[in-house]
């Protein structure tokens, strides 16, 4: 049986049940808390950042740390959003992201969170890093200039027994994704489909399709990210 | 002692340039020459990239017409992903492109002639330059820069109705289109509240025409002589000999008439068309093969086109091409300053073929996309506004970009435009030992003649500033000024 728990977030009266998480738990009481590297139905991981609240005075990830009952949770201060602001500039920098001619652009979350962030130039230097195109594949592009190294297609993009396409190569500042070879070409269209879309930014991209949906009806030309939440 | 005059940078005109005019102990002219002087490599680093990200990046060569760039990429991929040419698309497909160019036309043409070109017609070469712009245009003809503002607005509402944005859309894709016209849409094109109508803009666009004759009658010695030399022209015209700014055949005819390239398919154009190289210019030197570097040039833009064609496909501008043609017997006409009243007939055209397109019911079709049979190299062409715009890529086996090529409008007219600077510095500087701002001007009265956009030719950054500077035979520097 289920227990309700009681918290607040920047002072609002919240309920949810003990255990859920603070993103979900937020999430139902009408209240965005920005993702990046989260997937609704995969266990967190915590990785990005971006999605950091203060619990009772200390930083803590809301992805991966379940409500208590009677816990004070700052989320949308000045100090925060500049985090979470610094964040995302730092992942623009550190790749090489063009949103004007890029196919996720409109339907991108970097992107859309630059946006509600209101990023107007990053405040750290470009890196302008060397990255590649790789076209290999016969199921999906992927382009490593625009990568977030977020994890979602490792964690998300299975085969039917459980094995893993995506994984994880190389360390530090060269650290990569690569698909394996063989699970990588039988990969169904359905499951190259989800990586695509499961895919934040325009790192994976399905062959021979672009801008096929208008300026104006992309998923977020209309309204911020996380507008969908805050209207419940 | 000679000297050497340098205007930097040009302006009133799209990118960075600036010309050098060397004169002898005599005061005579003996070097002229249009420098481009920015530089860009789009051919080289799209290079890699997926080849249906071609039309959105490499548009962004230009914010005053990339749609001419997004249509004439999206062609070339056209043929990629086996749609073919011009007539391979659906009717939806082909018709919405069609919209968005003729949109495209009507509003770079008239920022061309109303913010541009129009202060040196209206207050004269020489008069004041702190009246010679668009604010003086705004405080003493009002009624005339107001058309202008809402000409190019009504021809932006159409390119962001087509291609989802005013600058830099995403409408055309390999093999059509992403999206058709609402009943909502068109209808506020067809009967909008005055002046944002279909029927306004070709009334305004009429009253151009007329307005330009008007001052042509006034000014004819100008207009006609104002550097005018002979030449070649080429464009794209339809099977039958139409205009057509969208699709067509390459057509070229000499000084006389002459047809010197006829019905050639521009899938070809590598057969028929070389660039040379100078070291003194970023901007290349396309000329027809079979003529050599010396006679192969020729020039492209609204001139060309309308010495190329045949007849106009739309009644008022018909007419008004009929009264063109009439003026010079029929042949073709080589007078620079004419290429605003050629400009303006195309203004004309465009509005026209607009309401056309926007009474037609393939516009609210939902068949957007055709393909085919994959090929690994495509050429898509088009009239652009300021003459015809080539681009050309060859993809790899994984649907990478491994070659491009680029020919554009103003590329193709760097032979005339240094032709046309030659020619006003003769005329209007030798013997003359002080450079006056109005000589200056008139060099770049001559230059915006051809509507140059530098930023595309070179495939740049920055702001468009026009110096002169004045050297002797020495090389040492006389004298140097800014406009």
């Amino acid at each position: 049986m289920s227990t309700l728990i009681k918290f607040t977030i920047d002072g609002v009266e919240c309920m949810a049940e003990a255990g859920t998480y603070i993103v979900e738990a937020a999430r139902e009481n009408g209240i965005y808390i920005p993702t990046l590297c989260n997937i609704r139905g995969v266990k967190p991981r915590g990785s990005c950042r971006i999605c950091s609240v203060k619990v009772n005075g200390r930083p803590m990830t809301s992805c991966t740390t379940p409500v208590a009952d009677g816990m004070e949770i700052e989320n949308n201060t000045p100090e925060i959003n500049d985090i979470r602001k610094a964040i995302i500039e730092a992942l623009f920098v550190e790749g090489n992201h063009f949103c004007p001619a890029c196919e996720k652009s409109g339907c991108c979350e970097l992107q859309a969170l630059a946006y509600r962030f209101k990023m107007m130039v990053p405040r750290f230097p470009y890196n302008f890093p060397r990255k590649e195109v790789d076209a290999s594949s016969p199921k999906l592009i992927k382009d490593h200039n625009r990568c977030i190294l977020c994890k979602r297609c490792i964690r998300a993009i299975k085969t039917e027994d459980g094995k893993n396409v995506f994984a994880f190569v190389k360390r530090g500042r060269n650290v990569r994704i690569i698909m394996d070879p063989v699970l990588g070409e039988q990969m169904s269209d359905e499951l190259a489909q989800k990586a695509v879309e499961i895919c934040p930014v325009g790192a994976l991209l399905p062959r021979e399709k672009g801008y096929q949906t208008p300026i104006g009806k992309r998923k977020y030309d209309l309204e911020p990210i996380g507008s969908d939440i805050e209207k419940k | 002692m000679g000297k050497k005059i340098t205007i930097e940078p040009v302006t009133r005109v799209e990118g960075h340039g600036k010309v050098t005019i060397h004169l002898d102990n005599q005061g005579n002219v003996t070097r002229t020459r249009l420098h481009i002087v920015e530089f860009r490599g789009f051919e080289r680093f799209v290079q890699g990239r997926p080849y249906w990200e071609a039309p959105v990046l490499v548009q962004r060569l230009c914010g005053i017409c990339p749609v001419s760039h997004h249509l004439a990429a999206a062609k070339a991929l056209d043929v990629i992903v086996g749609a073919g040419t011009g007539d391979g698309l659906t009717p939806t497909g082909e018709k919405m492109r069609r919209l968005m160019h003729y949109g495209q036309m009507f509003q770079s043409h008239a920022l061309h002639f109303f913010h541009l070109a129009s202060p040196d017609l209206l207050f004269g070469i020489d008069s004041d330059p702190l009246m010679r712009n668009i604010i003086g245009v705004a405080l003493k003809h009002k009624d005339l820069a107001v058309q202008g503002v809402m000409m190019r607005k009504y021809g932006q509402e159409i390119i962001k109705a087509t291609a989802g944005k005013k600058i830099h859309g995403t409408g055309a894709i390999p093999g059509g289109i992403n999206k058709n016209l609402t009943i909502e849409e068109r209808d506020a094109f067809l009967h909008g509240a005055d002046p944002l109508n279909i029927d306004k803009m070709i009334e305004w666009s009429q009253a151009a025409v007329d307005f330009f004759k008007d001052y042509h009658q006034q000014n004819q010695s100008m207009i006609d002589n104002f550097a005018a030399f002979p030449s070649s022209h080429l464009s794209l015209v339809r099977k039958d000999g139409a205009l057509d700014l969208y699709h067509g055949v390459l057509r070229a005819v000499d000084a006389e008439g002459k047809k010197i390239l006829d019905d050639v398919d521009y899938q070809e154009y590598t057969k028929y068309i070389n660039e040379e190289v100078r070291s003194w210019s970023y901007m290349k030197f396309p000329y027809l093969y079979h003529l050599g570097k010396e006679n192969g040039w020729y020039r492209v833009g609204p001139l060309a086109r309308l010495n190329t064609a045949d007849f106009i496909p739309t009644p008022l501008a018909q007419r008004e091409f009929e009264l063109f043609k009439a003026y010079t017997n029929g042949k073709p006409n080589n007078m620079s300053m004419h290429m605003h009243w050629a400009r303006l007939i195309e203004i004309l055209h465009a509005a026209e073929m607009m309401k056309e397109l926007l009474n037609d019911p393939d516009l609210q079709g939902d068949d957007l996309v055709t393909k085919g049979t994959k090929q690994n190299e495509g050429v898509g062409v088009i009239e652009a506004p300021r003459g015809t715009l080539f681009h050309h890529y060859r993809i790899n086996d994984k649907d990478q970009i491994e070659m491009a090529n680029l020919i554009v409008s103003t590329t193709n007219n760097n032979e005339p435009m240094n032709r046309a600077v030659n020619k006003v510095a003769v005329d209007y500087m030798t013997g003359q030992k002080e450079i006056t701002e109005g000589m200056m001007n008139a060099v770049e009265v001559a230059i915006r003649a051809y509507d140059p956009c530098l930023s595309c030719a070179t495939h740049a950054l920055g702001q468009m500033p026009l110096e002169i500077t004045l050297y002797d035979a020495n090389n040492n520097l006389i004298d140097r000024k800014r406009t």
